[in-house]
């Protein structure tokens, strides 16, 4: 697993010694500084089962009639912040709700596919609140907070209860209770799901109870609304500035508390499974507010999507993991091989790369695995499909021909029929006929602010939840998690320990010309004047799958330290060219979608940046991430406990100046630390 | 406009909904449909000659009789019409009037994909009976306009007018739009009264709305062709 | 291959639009639709000219945000006819049209859904209807354990097909009249075919019904297009029973 990828002729960023202690000027490596260790404040001491208890009880309660005068603002419609929107409504604080989107429903939440889990136990097969805990702190490769995930654990079985009270059409058995089925490599049932379509049905579901209190007035919507500015005023977070996507007016609101559930950031990759608007805007602009950002390098790489088929492609698309049951993988042994039509190809001539480096697991290791031997088969030439130019063939055989021999067309159809015909009306090929090609694509970020037990970040009034906090996954996501999280954070999490805040509000009433709020204002202004009146010659859209390529190639599935040096210079290179040379048409006080996109790629770009520093300090393979440096002698991911339990929380420092590492130390007390394997 | 904060209007009663006036247009509809058929049902009685037809048309005025005066039953019967009639293009134009207030911009390019012809002619088609049926009434009701010369006997009336092409084509014609009304109207009016829940019961619904269209145009048209070609004197 | 778009320029919602013709010859079959409009869209920023405004998100059929109507047929679709699946704008492919055809593309012409900008038009309405009443009331923390109430399968699959609804508006942009109502009848019937949807049951119609007629769309005549255009088949079924449930909701 040798690196040959060539760096051209570019000066390195000036490094330091090769070590994470003393440098020259203080910094390391030459990127960052190192600050004063961080710490979670708020998770009571004492037994994990009752902690959660604990602090509820000791979070300040807000007198109900004292809630119609505090206004909380949340950004986002997903699960994580439709839900929280609703559940504050219904407690009667003035809640104003954000998106970008034209409706709250169409939050990215709503791609979810697979399902959600929840410890219900209701196939008797021996889980419990501490084996979801348990599996979710492994999965997360021991990079997790436990507190949070046995929370997380803890409330999830109330999860179902709500969604099935609003009418979430959960698939039944026959009896008329509702199913469950086993997903991502756990070995019990304890995933719910609504056919393919799980997460829009639960996102319906908070859609709807958020529509019910924009009806009942303690709701406000705010669709095809931007949040471009997090308003910070004597420490706290006390309003945003928006900006309204029709009419291009920047407006300012103001409230008591701010929380952002604004999504993940994986379209920092531009190519992703990710929907064309998910940005970072607004957890990065809290960043750059002194929010602290928590392990920004920590992506997830789904290994079966459709690979990309040229280079005008807009987005890849996720088909069902469940694909990899039957499904056998291959590529073929001789390079020359690779444009053949692989009906063509003896059995003799194949290589079922995975069965063959994993007997044990198959087709079945865990995703990062899949997912990084499709890239290293695809390195090594052996890639199949349509050339993408500088990338070569992007895509390794999924073979459906065994199963249909064993089970016959007709099993095959029923089981996977639906995913058959989406692939088919992608890519026009018959996969019953020819097998498919997949090829891994970003689909997750388990990076984002940091936020401690309340889901507060190191802004206080500023909380954060869903995939735009760091979530509760640690270095790697079990799938049907993340909609389990979204909907705790919203729906149970959130609401209780917000009120702890709350109830030392109203906080006073900050005046429409105070500094902070003007500073504010005027810094989005003078953004949108620079975007417009640039004039450059080269769109947005090109700058960003420029970052994209960058970002995929030296920050993706394998990291290499002189990969992530060579990116950080040449992002830096792109970020000097974007602000002269990006040309955005149009004017401002009409819907403009350029200018939409403009913002956003100016904060990927700085963001790429960071991930790349936070890539460049890990010096560990772990979770999804596989650092070349640090491999096993058969070259499996080798983590470093020792070095690197900790959560790297980012902290801002000007534009000019290297970010601050904060370091959050992971202590295990309830579960034992240990190495993967899949051999 | 981009916020969808609800603002408060004022609020529209189930019955003076569009789907309250469907009812209503379905109620009157299948109330048309009833009439039609009866007075098929009357026409037919032609085959067995015209006294047959003149004793029909006579005994509809003294149905009810001495209960109800001369005529009383089919008084009744006319008012429970007229006020179908009215019911019905009420419906009908305050729809219609809605359904170009929520398009005033027309399309550039329009391509059906599902709509029956039947479906698409309603409006016009409606618009036509209504002419056909005003037309009608002077014909044989109000007796202003005699084709083929004036009688006092219904039957003969009838049988010398249908010897005229011209006056059968029109009829025709009328026939050939209530068969399309009617083949959309019995769908149409299952529908709304919420009949057609199930993809089956559509089926039914849209089976029932052809056989409908044929029995009835069919009937009807079997005296004035009867007559037109000699077969009924 | 090469084709010719004819496609609605507004500049705003005040504005007068007009269509447009432009000409492009690098289109490759793989490409979906917006794709190819990414494309002019990258070519007329190039010239200095605005680019086309149009909405999509998820670009995998299953947010709603996307919606053109494309040769007079929203999404594009063939209502099944040709042998085609329905799908969303976002899944339709270039390999669906020949070389050198002209492809005219409009926005969802309703006025309950006024154009924004070029093809972006605002669907609010749908939200408001959903708010005056597509709900269940069932505030946070309040749920019974979700075993408590079994549900018959036949009634929860039927409720599950109708809620795959996702509120794009193709119905709307369909219909001869305008309506809204196969949005409206997914909603009613997957609320009301199951056990806990029952108690709002009636005021929920009536509510739907009423918020659906002040927002400007027509009335249903039970012609049919906006099923045939509906890129999740949501069947006519649902307007019967959405018909008949504010029959009955009078009764009650
Ligand atoms: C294809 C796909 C399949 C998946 N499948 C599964 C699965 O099977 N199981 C599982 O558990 N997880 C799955 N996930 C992950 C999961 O869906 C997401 O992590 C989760 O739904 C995120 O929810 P959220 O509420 O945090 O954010 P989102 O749902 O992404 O919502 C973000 C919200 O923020 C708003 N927003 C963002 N930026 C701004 C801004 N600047 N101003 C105003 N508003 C803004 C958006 O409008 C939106 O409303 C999947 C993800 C993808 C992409
Ligand atoms: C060829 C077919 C038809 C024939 C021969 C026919 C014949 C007649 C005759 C003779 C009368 C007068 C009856 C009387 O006053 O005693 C009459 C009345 C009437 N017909 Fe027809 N008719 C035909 C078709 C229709 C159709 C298709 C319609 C409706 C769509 C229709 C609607 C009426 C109405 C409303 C009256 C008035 C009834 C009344 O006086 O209350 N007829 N028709
Ligand atoms: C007099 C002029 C008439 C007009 C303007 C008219 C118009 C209409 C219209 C616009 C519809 C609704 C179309 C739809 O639902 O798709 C309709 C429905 C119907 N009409 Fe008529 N019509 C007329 C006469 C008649 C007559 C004479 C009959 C019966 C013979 C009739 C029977 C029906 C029926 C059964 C329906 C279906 C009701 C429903 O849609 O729920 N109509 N008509
Ligand atoms: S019913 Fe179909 S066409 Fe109408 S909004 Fe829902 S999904 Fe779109
Ligand atoms: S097309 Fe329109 S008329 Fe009714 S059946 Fe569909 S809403
Ligand atoms: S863009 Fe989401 S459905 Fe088309």
């Amino acid at each position: 697993m040798t690196d040959t990828t060539t760096y051209p002729d570019t000066a390195a960023p000036s490094t330091g010694p090769d070590s994470d202690s003393g440098s020259v000027s203080g910094l390391v490596h030459g990127v960052y500084r190192e600050g004063e260790p961080l710490f979670d404040s708020k998770a009571p001491a004492g037994p994990i089962d009752k902690k959660w208890n604990e602090r509820k009880f000791a979070a300040k309660l807000v007198n109900p009639a004292n809630r119609r005068k505090l206004d909380v603002i949340i950004v986002g419609t997903g699960l994580a912040g439709g839900a929280a929107a609703a559940t504050l409504g219904e407690a009667g604080y003035n809640v104003k709700s954000f998106c970008y989107q034209d409706s709250p429903r169409r939050a990215h939440s709503i791609a979810a596919q697979g399902g959600i889990n929840a410890a219900k136990n209701y196939k008797e097969d021996g889980d419990s609140v501490f084996r979801l805990f348990y599996d979710t702190v492994k999965g997360g490769d021991y990079r997790s907070r436990e507190t949070n995930v046995y929370r997380l654990a803890e409330v999830s079985a109330n999860i179902i209860d709500q969604c099935v009270a609003q009418g979430v059409p959960f698939a039944r058995e026959y009896g008329g209770l509702l199913d469950n089925r086993s997903f991502g490599g756990v070995q019990v049932s304890r995933t719910f799901y609504a056919r393919g379509q799980t997460g829009q049905q639960l996102l319906i579901g908070a859609y709807q109870a958020l529509e019910r209190q924009v009806g009942a007035g303690t709701v406000q919507m705010f669709a095809r609304h931007e949040m471009v500015e997090l308003i910070v005023v004597d420490g706290r977070a006390r309003g945003i500035i928006a900006r309204d996507m029709v009419t291009g007016e920047i407006e300012t609101h103001m409230a008591d508390a701010v929380v952002l559930a604004s999504g993940g950031y994986g379209n920092v990759f531009f190519l992703s499974t990710n929907a064309m608007g998910c940005n970072v805007t607004a957890t990065w602009r809290a960043y750059r507010k002194g929010a602290y950002f928590a392990n920004p390098c920590y992506t997830q790489i789904h290994p079966t999507c459709i690979p990309v088929h040229g280079d005008k492609q807009s987005k890849l698309t996720l088909m069902s993991e469940s694909l990899r049951n039957d499904g056998r993988i291959w590529v073929p042994k001789r390079k020359e091989d690779c444009d053949k039509d692989p009906r063509q190809i003896p059995e003799e001539d194949r290589d079922y790369y995975l069965e063959r480096i994993y007997p044990g697991f198959g087709n079945l290791v865990p995703r990062d695995i899949a997912s990084r031997q499709a890239k290293n088969m695809c390195d090594e030439g052996r890639g199949v499909g349509p050339e993408v130019e500088g990338q070569g063939r992007r895509g390794v055989y999924l073979d459906f021909a065994d199963a249909i021999g064993r089970m016959g067309e007709d099993a095959v159809r029923t089981k996977y029929g639906n995913l058959f015909d989406m692939y088919q009306r992608i890519t026009g090929e018959n996969p019953y006929e020819v097998p498919m090609r997949i090829y891994p694509a970003v689909h997750y970020t388990m990076g984002g602010l940091w936020v401690d037990y309340d889901l507060q970040s190191t802004i206080p009034g500023l909380f954060v939840a869903g995939e735009a906090n760091f979530s509760d996954h640690g270095a790697n996501r079990l799938g049907a998690s993340a909609l389990m999280q979204g909907l705790s954070d919203g729906y149970f999490v959130l609401p209780n320990t917000i009120r702890d805040y709350l109830a030392s509000g109203p906080y006073p009433k900050v005046a429409p010309d105070h500094p902070a709020v003007v500073e504010a204002q005027e810094s989005v202004r003078s953004r949108i004047d620079t975007f417009l009146s640039c004039q450059g010659t080269r769109s947005v859209d090109s700058f960003h799958k420029e970052l994209g390529q960058i970002m995929w190639e030296y920050c993706g599935m394998e990291r290499t330290e002189e990969g992530l040096k060579y990116a950080i210079e040449q992002i830096r290179a792109l970020k000097a060219e974007f602000w002269t040379n990006v040309r955005v048409l149009g004017t401002n006080d009409q819907l403009n979608q350029s200018l939409e996109k403009a913002g956003r790629v100016a904060d990927f770009i700085e963001l790429g940046e960071l991930m790349c520093i936070d890539a460049l300090h890990r010096r560990e393979s772990c979770g999804g991430h596989f650092r070349a440096e640090s491999q096993t002698e058969d070259g499996e991911a080798l983590r470093h406990d020792d070095d690197f339990a900790y959560v790297a929380a980012w902290a801002f420092d000007g534009d000019d100046e290297a970010p601050i590492l904060h370091k959050e130390d992971l202590v295990y007390e309830f579960i034992e630390l240990k190495q993967r394997s899949y051999k | 406009m981009a916020t969808t904060t609800l603002q408060k209007k004022k609020p529209i009663s189930p019955m003076h909904s569009t789907i309250g006036l469907k009812l209503m247009m379905a109620v009157s509809g299948l109330f048309f449909v009833l009439y039609v058929l009866l007075h098929m049902y009357g026409n037919l009685k032609i085959l067995s000659g015209r006294a047959a037809f003149d004793e029909y048309a006579h005994h509809l005025r003294i149905l009810g009789e001495p209960m109800l005066p001369y005529g009383g039953a089919l008084w009744i019967f006319r008012i429970l019409l007229l006020l179908a009639l009215v019911a019905h293009v009420y419906s009908a134009f305050t729809l219609w009037k809605g359904a170009g207030e929520a398009r005033s911009h027309k399309y550039a390019v329009r391509s059906a994909a599902a709509a029956t012809v039947s479906s698409r002619w309603m409006r016009w088609g409606g618009v036509a009976l209504l002419a056909f049926v005003v037309f009608h009434l002077f014909q044989f009701t109000w007796l202003q306009i005699n084709v083929g010369g004036e009688f006092s006997s219904p039957a003969a009336r009838v049988v010398a007018a249908f010897g005229v092409w011209w006056l059968t084509l029109i009829y025709v014609v009328a026939l050939i739009a209530l068969a399309m009304h009617l083949r959309h109207g019995v769908w149409s009016a299952c529908q709304t009264l919420g009949y057609t829940s199930t993809a089956r019961a559509r089926r039914t619904a849209n089976a029932a709305g052809i056989v409908l269209a044929v029995v009835v145009a069919g009937g009807f048209l079997i005296p004035p062709l009867g007559i037109l070609f000699g077969a009924i004197k | 291959m090469r084709i010719k778009v004819r496609i609605w320029r507004q500049d705003g919602p005040a504005a007068q639009g007009k269509l447009v013709d432009y000409d492009l010859d690098d289109i490759s079959e793989d490409m979906s639709f917006l794709e190819m409009l990414d494309v002019l869209n990258e070519d007329l920023n190039e010239r200095g000219v605005e680019p086309v405004a149009f909405d999509s998100d998820c670009r995998e059929g299953i947010c709603g945000m996307c919606g053109l109507v494309i040769n007079g047929r929203p999404h594009g679709n063939t209502g099944g006819r040709d042998g085609e699946a329905n799908t969303t704008t976002c899944q339709l492919h270039m390999r669906s049209f020949a070389d050198g055809e002209t492809i005219t593309i409009e926005p969802w012409r309703a006025d309950a859904f006024p154009v924004i900008r070029d093809l972006v038009v605002d669907r609010t309405a749908f939200d408001r209807i959903i708010a005056a009443g597509g709900f269940i009331s069932a505030n946070t923390g309040s749920a019974p354990e979700a075993h408590a109430v079994p549900v018959e399968k036949k009634r929860a699959d039927r409720a599950f097909d109708v809620a795959t609804c996702i509120g794009c508006g193709a119905c709307v942009a369909a219909c001869p009249n305008a309506s809204g109502m196969l949005f409206v009848g997914a909603k009613i019937t997957h609320l009301a075919e199951l056990p806990q949807g029952q108690p709002e049951r009636w005021t929920r119609v009536q509510a739907m019904v009423a918020e659906h007629d002040a927002d400007g769309f027509g009335g249903c005549t039970n012609i049919g297009e906006c099923s045939a255009a509906c890129p999740k088949d949501i069947p006519l079924d649902v307007i019967s029973t959405l018909n008949k449930d504010l029959r009955r909701s009078m009764l009650h």
